[in-house]
């Protein structure tokens, strides 16, 4: 059994540390590795082998990949505002779509490196959720979660509106970033070997993504961190206890847009070409569904949650061909593999709501604590077993 | 004078179909202090599936539509029994998400049952118009008025005078109490979502007809009805009302006047409208114009 904790499946878990003076050892580590070096040792075969995927996986799972790693940068900054500080909000492609468009505007009519633009795309959006905040300290749960709905519809209708900064209705194209003499169109190649365009962006995403997480790690063990949890758990109680509710809620809203800024400045310029519709409440709504289904308050659940919600599609549409009811170019199925994936996302929504509120990392909780109970024959503290509410 | 008259009438009859649509989430937000994501979805299906027993069985109108509102009902009915069951007393959160994955399965399921491409919702008045002073009165506006006026005195009726509506209204305010003193609640929510998904049906007809069609694009109609709720304020359906009919109006005489008067918020300013006036009365009432503040305790 031990070996499923320190290979492969990306489930190390930075949030459930043991306590200090546990003994710092989990015993379904200390057979293969010395103490405390469990969860080095499984953060270093995911980095490695998350480095690795450009060598063997062929273009079309390479983009894929890709995507999954910009969208999971987006779905990092929704968790840390609904996950962590408990806002609703339905506005993530807003904050997307102002990413995709400052950045795309920067690099492709200003001619700016991507160095400069992408931050410039993040801060952008962080501004606008600035200008937002103080709209959402006086609302409440639901009433928030139907303001950001209005500003996805105002979003989109700026989009079509302002032609000259977004290409109006018919859409623009984004331009591949480019660093210096590096352009992401031609890619790079490091001896005889060519990093194509697909791997250029699953690199930067990749790099960009690590910062982020380690960025977000950083928050959870803050003090923002903590007011985040508390304002999350009870707004009234933590307000009594000292803790300034307004500020939190609102630098929980500049980090989470300003997150989505640069996922959608990086998804903007892979997809290359973008019009009003890609920035729908579709949109928000699946990365609402990332975050629950990975596990929302989790730093893992974000990207456990975009590999799900947007590897299904991919995978549908590949095995189209072989499945009747999947239509494609050649075949008139039953359904389309996006709207397949649709229903598959509503249908997991609710059955993990119902069963496993804290998503894909409350199973990888689940399944450690009953394999470590079986291996030691005693609970392990730190690790919560139960079905939390 | 008469362009504004016309645009009045237009008004009123959208905000008659906007009223329809908030009803339907006021009905289950009134039982179960539970905002429904999902009646959209309802909706859509409701306008979608009498459309095509019109139009493809070629059943009459309103046998169509009797048995569109059923299947509507029993959706939302079924959703509560089957899904929303097992999630009583969990947090406010999980239960609005719970409907946001009905909204989602929904809004695959219609397309791929009845195509993406537009179609007329089917009614039999089409676009005949009754004309009087210069201005056209449309059919399908008129019944939408009437029809609106009609469902919204039946709930408020069946609220204020049958056990049901008792019931429902203690379920609200206290569910725990509620059941101490013996009110079903399961039955009672079921019954909500029941009515909210026969409300939708009614909406979806009337928001697809003349000069709209029914098209998946029906279910962002619905979310056009929140801003009409949220001036409201979610718990009062006088409020939805006035709400529904305020941005109806709003809406209607800025498609009107806009493009000539402030051209610079261009030619489509109407459409976020809504939501601009909603974010506006806000700012000013966070719980909107009739709602009031809920007292918290530590």
């Amino acid at each position: 059994m031990t070996g499923t904790f320190s290979t492969g499946v990306p489930v190390a878990d930075l949030e459930v540390a043991p306590p200090p003076g546990a003994g710092g050892a989990r015993p379904a580590d200390t057979r293969t590795l010395p103490p405390g070096w469990g969860r080095p040792a499984r953060l270093a075969v995911i980095v490695i082998g998350g480095l690795t995927v450009p060598f063997w996986a062929g273009d079309y799972w390479l983009s894929t990949f890709g995507f999954v790693l910009i969208a999971a940068i987006g779905a990092l900054g929704l968790d840390v505002l609904t996950g962590r500080t408990g806002q609703i909000s339905l506005g993530h492609a807003f904050f997307l779509a102002a990413g995709a468009y400052v950045g795309g505007w920067l690099g492709g009519n200003e001619h700016l490196t991507a160095a400069i633009s992408i931050p410039l795309a993040g801060v952008a959006a962080g501004l606008l959720g600035l200008l937002t905040g103080p709209a959402a300290l006086r609302l409440r749960g639901l009433y928030l979660g139907i303001v950001t709905i209005g500003l996805v519809y105002i979003g989109q209708y700026t989009v079509q509106t302002w032609t000259a900064f977004s290409g109006g209705s018919g859409g623009r194209s984004l331009p591949d970033p480019k660093f210096g003499s590096l352009n992401f169109a031609n890619g790079f190649s490091i001896g005889s070997h060519l990093f194509d365009r697909n791997a250029c962006y699953y690199y930067l995403a990749f790099l960009l993504l690590v910062l982020a997480m380690l960025y977000v790690h950083n928050i959870g063990r803050s003090r923002l961190g903590r007011d985040m949890t508390a304002v999350r758990d009870r707004e009234l109680a933590a307000a009594v206890l000292g803790v300034n509710v307004a500020r939190t809620k609102v630098r929980a809203f500049v980090i989470s847009s300003a997150l989505a800024g640069i996922s959608g400045a990086l998804y903007g310029s892979f997809i290359g070409f973008v019009n009003p519709q890609t920035w729908s409440l579709v949109l928000s709504i699946e990365y609402v569904i990332m975050i629950v289904v990975g596990g929302m308050g989790s730093l893992w659940g974000p990207l456990l949650g975009s590999v799900f919600v947007i590897g299904l599609p991919s995978l549908l549409q590949r095995v189209s061909g072989s499945l009747p009811f999947l239509s494609n170019g050649n075949n008139q199925g039953v359904i389309s593999p996006t709207d397949a994936a649709d229903i598959a996302f509503g249908v997991l929504l609710i059955v993990f709501l119902l069963l496993e509120p804290r998503g894909v990392m409350g199973l990888v909780h689940r399944i450690r604590a009953a394999a470590v109970k079986r291996s030691s024959g005693r609970p392990v503290p730190g690790i919560n077993t139960g079905g939390s509410e | 004078m008469t362009t504004f008259l016309q645009l009045l009438f237009a008004g009123v009859s959208l905000g008659a179909v906007y009223a329809l649509v908030a009803l339907g989430f006021t009905v289950v937000y009134r039982a179960s202090r539970v905002i429904n994501f999902a009646q959209g979805g309802l909706l859509a299906l409701g306008a979608f599936f009498t459309s095509w027993l019109v139009l493809s069985a070629g059943l009459p109108f309103w046998a169509a539509f009797l048995i569109g509102a059923t299947t509507t009902s029993f959706v939302g009915w079924a959703f509560q029994t089957f899904v929303l069951r097992w999630a009583l007393g969990r947090p406010e959160f999980t239960i609005v998400m719970l409907t946001l994955g009905l909204f989602t399965i929904l809004n695959s399921v219609i397309p791929t049952m009845f195509g993406n491409n537009p179609r007329s919702n089917g009614d039999t008045w089409g676009s005949r118009a009754l004309h009087s002073g210069g201005v056209a009165f449309f059919w399908v506006q008129i019944w939408t008025i009437v029809a609106a006026i009609a469902v919204l005195l039946a709930y408020g009726a069946f609220t204020r005078f049958t056990r049901y509506g008792l019931a429902m209204r203690s379920a609200a305010s206290d569910p725990e109490a509620a059941l101490a003193v013996g009110i079903p609640l399961r039955r009672v929510y079921a019954t909500a979502w029941l009515l909210a998904g026969l409300v939708a049906c009614v909406g979806g007809v009337f928001v697809g007809g003349y000069p709209n069609s029914v098209s998946p694009a029906i279910s962002d109609a619905a979310l056009l009805a929140f801003p009409a709720i949220i001036l409201g304020g979610l718990d009062s359906p006088t409020g939805a009302i006035v709400g529904g009919f305020l941005i109806g109006i709003v809406q209607e005489l800025t498609q009107g006047y806009q493009p000539q008067h402030v051209s610079f918020l261009g030619n489509n300013f109407y459409i976020i409208a809504p939501y601009v006036v909603m974010i506006l009365v806000l700012l000013v009432r966070p719980y909107g114009l009739f709602g009031s503040r809920p007292a918290e305790r530590l």
